[in-house]
């Protein structure tokens, strides 16, 4: 399996290290083009962009391709950030994978569920990972952003925040650095019914990072992705602290709350049936993004930036 | 998008799955028509995206004239948990002997589709311990799977053979038409061991439908609804009278949740969106005003790449242009807050430094004014 931190980070000594290269897709576009700026202000490395049609311009001295495969080929880059319109997702992402990115981070709503399975095959076919779509993307503070995130909420720090929500992970993280727990990775999961990487797989992908001394899990309602990762932190014995949040407590039954998975059928992906079973893997449910820092701070003593 | 039983067993019908003969009224005077072309004896049964219509008395059954004139406008008028009917279906009466349950379903967790099925139909399928789940990939069927699991269910012979036929057709209506639930409970084996659809549960994947003319028809959101959805942000309509607005659809859940929790009670859920401009932010308060219920607006922005002074524009651009002249209360924090707070000065939109303290007042002003 492929190792997350090694991807974004890379190991001392390397050429890249700290500085992977990052292809954007959909480079030209206004919301592509807009992000690509901000990436770079935060020191990520852009090696290339790719829009067809575009082929052999620049934008701001970044080189564009026709596709994925010859933009791989020139740099070298294992991650791509998708900025296309949904419709056109399916053929970007399997562009990508097809050309041997290991790390794609899916930026579109409204992707069709159908699209988003097919995605999810090939990637475990590639052995690739993928986020999202839905996402803000991935930030770790200090180090690499490749996502829509704002930079200001997050700090340098030792805890991972893995959400579903983006607005959210923003606030959460804003809370966590305000009591100075700085964050290590902060990763959106995305608001699809259908993840790329789904919360309990990347739970895995951070849990033993030995950058992470505790994890905060921002969820929300539909589906039942809490009820199992509360399952598996019971049945992995898993010894960091872990602070949990619920959105959507107040939310009507079948009704799409904003997000596409935000929906719950009966109970299934109900917000009551997610704290049942946090209880039970005895991971306190913050009422508020504000409580968060404190509950974390009654779990854990270190983790603190100075 | 969820489809109403008759337009399930529409989409049903079209691919040759069995269904009763029904047809499908919104006034009385059609009724009796479709009542006179049906015959007597029917099942009068109410068109609304909800379950658990039998128990409401929204399902009955009717032998003759006079019972029509009375259970016809009885039904029109039902309310089962907050959802009115829409239309009425009447359908012919079916001799069965046995009920089953068969579903392909979007499994989110395990990130394929699953066929359940049940010897025990009717009841709702959570209460039902005899289930037979199979993953099924991206939701085909083949002809060995669906004799395996018509066998898990004690099948045989007729039934066997109808019930493969019925499954593999569900499969083609999940696949093609992009549905992440196709449910039949109860299918009916019939007295002559034939199988018939006696309900219908469908919900297409909203993001699909871009590939879906052919199911607009089915399409119902409210007009309020609608116009959000063509300006780029969200829009639930709630039954209280605080109007709840933020940016991302977690912070507005996350704001709704604690208001609740404050004794107040939401009016909807707006989520502007990741790509708020000042007009689209105008657009939305401009939607609001046309809730008569709105006593209040309770705002909560994070600040990010959409900046707070963004919104703060189209505020006083609405209180000048008396779009809104009801009090907001806003807790606005990250980009240009500060500016925010300078500009909002001497309006009726009051800054608050927490989400908190802006629900409170909110909430205490509300109730203040009834």
């Amino acid at each position: 399996m492929v190792d997350l931190f090694e991807l974004l980070i890379g190991k001392e000594g390397e050429n890249d290290y700290k500085k992977k290269p990052v292809i954007v897709q959909g480079i030209t576009g206004k919301f592509g083009s807009f992000h690509t700026q901000q990436m770079r202000a935060y020191g990520t490395n852009i090696v290339a962009g790719v829009t067809p049609g575009k082929g052999g311009q620049k934008i701001e001295e970044i080189p564009i391709y026709e596709n994925m495969k010859d933009a791989v080929s020139a740099t070298g880059a294992k991650i791509s950030i998708v900025f296309v319109p949904a419709k056109f997702f399916l053929s970007a992402a399997i562009d990508a994978l097809e050309s041997g990115i290991k790390l794609l981070i899916a930026i579109p709503e409204h992707v069709p569920v159908k699209d988003a399975l097919t995605v999810v095959d090939l990637a475990k076919k590639k052995d690739a990972i993928v986020i999202g779509p839905n996402t803000p993307g991935i930030i770790i503070p200090g180090v690499i952003k490749i996502g829509i995130m704002p930079a200001s909420p997050f700090k340098p720090g030792r805890i991972a925040v893995l959400s579903r929500s983006g607005t959210l992970m923003y606030e959460v993280s804003h809370n966590l650095s305000l009591a100075n727990f700085g964050q290590s990775i902060c990763l959106g999961i995305g608001g699809d019914p259908i993840n790329g990487t789904p919360l309990i797989e990347a739970f895995e992908r951070i849990r033993n990072g030995t950058n992470v001394d505790g994890v905060v899990v921002v969820g929300e309602i539909g589906g039942d992705a809490e009820e199992m990762l509360a399952q598996h932190i019971i049945d992995t014995k898993f010894d960091k602290p872990v602070v949990a949040y619920i959105a959507g407590r107040a939310a009507p039954k079948e009704k799409r709350m904003g997000h596409a998975g935000a929906i719950i059928y009966g109970n299934y992906g109900s917000a009551e049936s997610k704290v049942s079973m946090y209880a039970k893997a005895n991971v306190p449910v913050a009422k508020r993004p504000a409580e968060v820092p404190m509950l974390l701070a009654g779990k854990m003593e270190k983790g603190r930036i100075k | 998008m969820r489809l109403l039983e008759y337009q399930a067993k529409s989409l049903f019908a079209e691919y040759g799955i069995p269904i009763p003969k029904g047809l499908t009224s919104t006034d009385i005077e059609q009724g009796r028509k479709d009542a006179n072309a049906l015959g007597f004896p029917f099942v009068i049964k109410a068109q609304m995206a909800v379950g658990g219509r039998g128990k409401a008395g929204a399902i009955q059954k009717c032998h003759n004239a006079d019972e029509f004139e009375l259970k016809y406008p009885e039904i029109m008028q039902k309310v089962v948990k907050g959802e009115k009917t829409k239309a009425i279906l009447l359908e012919k009466m079916a001799d069965i002997k046995k009920e089953l349950y068969l579903s392909l379903f979007l499994n989110r967790g395990k990130r394929c589709y699953t066929i359940i099925t049940s010897s025990e139909g009717g009841v709702e399928i959570e209460s039902v311990k005899s289930q037979i789940i199979r993953e099924v990939g991206l939701g085909n069927v083949d002809a060995k799977t669906a004799e395996e699991v018509g066998k898990e269910i004690g099948l045989k012979d007729k039934s066997l053979a109808q019930f493969v036929d019925i499954l593999q057709k569900l499969s083609k209506v999940t696949v093609e038409k992009e549905a992440e639930l196709a449910e039949i409970n109860p299918l009916a084996i019939l007295k002559d061991d034939s199988l018939v659809a006696l309900d219908g549960k469908v919900i297409i994947d909203d993001n699909s439908m871009f590939r879906h003319d052919e199911l607009r028809k089915f399409q119902e959101i409210s007009e309020l609804e609608e116009k959000a959805e063509k300006s780029g942000f969200s829009l639930v309509e709630l039954d209280g009278n605080i109007a709840v607005v933020g940016n991302g659809a977690g912070l507005v859940m996350s704001t709704l949740d604690m208001l609740s929790d404050h004794g107040g009670k939401p009016a909807c859920f707006l989520d502007v969106g990741g790509g708020a401009t000042t007009e689209t932010v105008y657009e939305a308060l401009t939607l609001i005003s046309k809730m008569k219920k709105v006593k209040g607006i309770l705002v909560n922005l994070y600040g990010g790449i959409v900046k707070t002074t963004t919104v703060a524009t189209a505020f006083i651009k609405a209180y000048e242009n008396k779009v809104i002249d009801i009090p907001v209360f806003a807790r606005m924090s990250g980009s240009e807050a500060d500016k925010s707070k300078e500009m909002l000065k001497g309006s009726r939109t009051k800054m608050f430094d927490t989400i908190e303290e802006a629900i409170n007042a909110a909430v205490i002003e509300v109730n203040k004014n009834g």
